[in-house]
């Protein structure tokens, strides 16, 4: 019995020992999640009124994360019960198939945000709503950045292989820590803040929290560096996937992807 | 001479160091069932893969209905169809489902009528509500048919369409193939390891060895020309010794 306990033990390893991304599950996401709950704490212990913030973050992370798991989630689906060549071999091209993944993610993240919305005012009477007109390019902002997500997640999924599935979970939490989501970005050091304002989702969070202390937002321009960093991102997520499919296409991994 | 349907010229496919398809150059005629045959690692996969734009080639030309692969991948795709016993459609949608998103894809017009037409064609009406999950390797098998045949497909390329199935269905299945073949005059590339299949059902093999054509001709020719009892010697002794010693030094 030991020898077969250690022989699946050992086997487990080895996935780990061979595979990054599995490796990351044991060290890099609980090294986020302190992170994200410690400077969550620090800001807790700043401000007053948090749990409205806190509220209105849970949203719109969720809007963000669903958006990029619609495209992940699609075409992982499809890798998982064998199916993915048989849409490869169909006459659908790979634009084709990124609009209708990020068809589920406006459908995901709109449904996300109504049902949490809704339980929010009725659990805790906090009124989304209340953002006023700018909860459209706020949503729309955090829609586009997880499609960005979503091409450079799925890109390492058909390079990598199953190997790198954790990934369609994991990515939006290596963004996480970094867009302020939990807290304002002036909780972070100095120089991560400069990281987080490379991240559209950044401005977005401040955003929520500035409108919901103050009741307005007229900083426009920051709503549209956001969204020029949204164009920036979805451009190079766009590359990024085109070139690895085009590697994957060049080495015949998708096959090994979609029979094995 | 006949309508070359399929055209490969000088094919080729390096993975770094290895050669996996060494200028490989062959046509298929319209209406013709030609077997791509070969050991494991002789390269047949690596070339339907190619052949389905999956694998971007190193070198060479494929050029189905006298289109360019490269330049026209999707027009090609439109007219032809694969159908293989290693994947499948997903299990947690109905029969109706999945055959109505590949309608979809292909761009069917009426697919409710075309799914009914397939399923009888294939002789399974009474799935078409069933969980895809829930039906038998034969079934399965014959749902993948009804997929590859949505288009109506002047060219079909079948990777071992009959692995894992029983005698009884295989033949089954072999006999619908035939069928459409004959009724609708459909070109198909056909791998196997069912030597006794590629018999009946190919006008003619070729035989790779590490990337290489060894071998082309009808099933009758390979084996007199190998001395031989049957296609399936040829295959062991190709599979054994790496090539037809026999062949080469008959030709």
């Amino acid at each position: 019995m030991l020898t077969r306990i250690n022989g699946l033990v050992l086997r487990y390893l080895y996935l780990y020992r061979r595979s990054l991304a599995r490796a990351g599950e044991i060290f890099f996401w609980p090294i986020m999640d302190l992170l994200v709950w410690g400077f969550v704490s620090t800001y807790i212990n700043q401000e007053n009124n948090v749990a409205l913030f806190l509220l209105g973050s849970v949203i719109f992370w969720d809007v963000l994360y669903r958006s990029q798991q619609a495209i992940t989630l699609s075409i992982s689906e499809d890798i998982w019960v064998k199916n993915i060549l048989n849409v490869f071999v169909s006459p659908v091209s790979i634009f084709e198939l990124m609009v209708a993944t990020c068809i589920m993610g406006i459908i995901k993240a709109v449904i996300t945000a109504v049902v949490l919305g809704s339980l929010a005012f009725l659990l805790y009477a906090f009124n989304i709503v209340s953002i006023g007109i700018l909860l459209l390019p706020f949503l729309i902002s955090l829609l586009l950045f997880g499609w960005a997500l979503g091409m450079v997640t799925m890109a390492l999924i058909l390079r990598f292989g199953k190997s790198a599935e954790a990934l369609v979970w994991g990515i939006p939490f290596l963004i996480q820590p970094f867009s302020a989501v939990f807290y304002p970005v002036e909780v972070l050091p100095n120089w991560l803040q400069i990281v987080a304002y490379t991240m559209p989702s950044t401005y977005v969070f401040e955003g929520m929290r500035e409108v919901l202390s103050n009741g307005e937002w007229l900083n426009l321009k920051i709503l549209m560096i956001a969204f020029l960093l949204n164009i920036l991102y979805l451009v190079t997520g766009a590359i990024f996937f085109g070139w690895m499919f085009s590697q994957v296409r060049e080495k015949g991994y998708l096959t090994r992807l979609g029979m094995e | 001479m006949p309508d070359q349907i399929i055209e490969i010229e000088k094919l080729t496919k390096n993975f770094g160091a290895i050669t996996a398809v060494n200028e490989l150059g062959f046509s298929v005629a319209r209406g013709e069932t030609v077997g791509l045959l070969g050991p494991n690692g002789a390269g047949k996969t690596t070339t339907i893969q190619m052949l389905l734009g999956l694998t971007k080639p190193t070198s060479g030309d494929i050029r189905f209905f006298n289109l360019n692969l490269q330049d026209s991948r999707r027009k090609i795709l439109q007219r032809i169809n694969f159908a293989s016993a290693y994947i499948s459609l997903p299990s947690n949608l109905t029969v109706y489902e999945n055959l109505n998103v590949f309608g979809k894809l292909y761009g069917i017009p009426t697919p409710r009528r075309k799914i009914g037409d397939l399923l009888d064609l294939l002789e399974i009406p009474q799935v078409i509500n069933q969980v895809t999950g829930a039906l038998s390797s034969g079934q399965l098998t014959r749902l993948n048919l009804c997929k590859a045949f949505l288009n109506d497909p002047e060219i079909l390329l079948l990777d071992e369409p009959t692995a894992s199935l029983d005698p009884d269905i295989a033949e089954k299945v072999r006999l619908t193939l035939q069928n459409v073949q004959q009724e609708h005059g459909v070109t198909m590339l056909y791998t196997s390891h069912n030597m006794r299949e590629v018999e009946l059902m190919c006008d003619r093999v070729i035989f790779l060895s590490r990337g290489n054509i060894v071998a082309e001709g009808t099933p009758q020719e390979i084996v007199d020309n190998c001395q031989s009892e049957s296609l399936e010697e040829v295959f062991i002794s190709l599979a054994r010794n790496g090539e037809l010693k026999d062949f080469s030094e008959l030709e």
